[in-house]
């Protein structure tokens, strides 16, 4: 029946939308269920790729010696 | 959707009210029912509170939907691409295929690395699951399923199994036996029964568990040895596309996304949707963590990939460009999260700056759409498959 189904649908939805009002919106960071200002959660994500953007083969680069994929010249012995 | 109500009309006695009428023939939870459409209205009205109503229930979500977007607003303080002004730019790539993997029949539509970052495994529309050394383009196994369109495979962290699902509405877990005579198809193990494609197959953090998602709009989660569901998620209004799961050993959340063009966070223990996602404008194919498990990006039909960070609620950046027409079949980060990879249906990849927004390079190769893009658990190198049946590591 399309009504009970269209009544049970948007009764869902109001109920999963009640969750996400009713959860706390502060501006320091806590739990995962705390929400934090952009600038704070943006500063984070640029803090994260900056510790680790050395390590990071496909960014920086690696030596051809120091990667399997990367095939060596071969070597001539003279 | 999994629960449909079919209707059909017949002519008799309605079981609830005796009055000979037409009838309308619903099954309820499988049970038929024959009522009179009288009966049925009361039926439907029954469900309602006193004072609920239809129009009352789409105002109060109205209602709510605005108060969510103006409690994200206010949060919303400056754009990611503004404070990341002062990062350096990333400097040329010099990534280029390395290797070609020739094997597969048909088009290959998903591939997973293994942790031990040198083998992969990739499974295809003609049913075949190849296991590869990456070094060495070696096949290692090569499994038939009984179903065409494997659309989704995964390695196992040990190394020891591999699980895909397609078609059959299963996802089987294989385990790979080092004994190369033998048959593996037939040791296989079902594990996920849907009741529509399995479109994305994961395991947790040890072999004991998998994640999949289903074109039947639910994704579920497994006890491999003993087949039970554990946990199953609803929440998604169409088919759901795909899934990931949080990197952090602790975490318990995963990602999926879906036709009905949300991305929602689920957590794994309670089955609730924590939070849910709907910028897209079309179909979202994929979606990933980011390394630090506090983002995800998407790949959708509408041609764009986008950032949403769970901390702030909200999406972060959008990766599109005017030329860009084509609908993003899949993503992956580099190990350091500043690169995104983009599949896409033109058969190229874009490489977007995160941090930025702009796009860095764009990778050609392959002859037809890109099905999936995965970089190496050490990030040494890149992994995508391709409907022109070949697979191309990156490096």
């Amino acid at each position: 029946m399309s009504t009970t189904n269209n009544i049970a649908q948007a009764r869902k939805l109001v109920e999963q939308l009640r969750i996400e009002a009713g959860i706390e919106r502060i501006k320091v960071k806590t739990t995962v269920f705390c929400h934090v200002c952009v600038s704070k959660a943006a500063a984070d994500l640029m803090s994260y790729c900056e510790q680790h953007a050395r390590s990071d083969p496909l960014l920086v680069g690696v030596p051809t010696s120091e990667n399997p994929f990367k095939d060596k010249k071969p070597c001539i012995i003279l | 959707m999994c629960d449909q109500t079919f209707v059909a009309a017949t002519f008799g006695p309605c079981d609830n009210c005796t009055t000979a009428s037409p009838l309308m023939n619903i099954y309820i939870k499988n049970e038929a029912i024959n009522y009179c459409s009288f009966c049925v209205e009361v039926m439907a009205c029954q469900g309602l509170q006193k004072g609920e109503s239809l129009a009352n229930l789409k105002r109060e979500c109205e209602s709510l939907k605005k108060k969510l977007e103006e409690e994200r607003g206010k949060l919303n303080d400056v754009e990611l691409h503004q404070v990341a002004e002062k990062v350096e730019v990333v400097g040329a790539l010099s990534i280029k295929t390395r290797r070609v993997l020739k094997g597969h029949g048909n088009k290959v539509l998903c591939m997973d690395w293994c942790k031990d970052k040198r083998r992969l495994v990739s499974s295809s529309q003609d049913g075949k699951v190849i296991v590869w050394d990456g070094f060495t383009l070696n096949k290692e196994h090569g499994m038939t399923m009984p179903t065409t369109w494997v659309m989704a495979c995964a390695y196992a962290p040990s190394g020891c199994a591999v699980a895909c699902g397609g078609l059959d509405n299963k996802c089987s877990v294989i385990p790979l036996s080092l004994d190369s005579n033998e048959n593996l198809a037939a040791k296989k193990k079902t594990v996920a029964m849907h009741t529509n494609y399995i479109s994305g197959c994961t395991f947790t953090n040890s072999d004991m568990q998998l994640l999949s998602s289903s074109g039947d709009g639910t994704c579920a989660l497994w006890d491999v040895e003993s087949g039970q569901l554990l946990q199953s998620f609803h929440g998604h209004t169409a088919d759901v596309l795909s899934l990931d799961l949080a990197p952090s050993e602790t975490g318990n959340t995963f990602v999926s996304g879906g036709c009905d063009k949300k991305a929602n966070v689920w957590d794994m223990r309670s089955g609730q949707n924590i939070q849910s996602f709907e910028c897209h404008e079309s179909d979202i194919n994929c979606v990933k963590y980011y390394p630090s498990g506090d983002a995800f990006a998407s790949a959708s039909d509408d041609a764009t990939c986008r950032f949403f960070d769970l901390r702030a609620d909200r999406e972060v950046a959008v990766f599109q460009k005017d030329s860009i027409i084509f609908g993003a079949s899949t993503v992956d980060f580099s190990l350091s999260g500043r690169l995104l990879f983009a599949g896409y249906n033109d058969y190229t990849m874009n490489v977007w700056d995160v941090l930025k927004g702009n796009r860095v390079s764009i990778l050609f190769g392959h002859e037809n759409r890109i099905s999936r893009v995965r970089v190496s658990p050490d990030g040494t190198a890149l992994c995508s498959a391709s409907w022109d049946n070949t697979l191309r590591i990156w490096a």
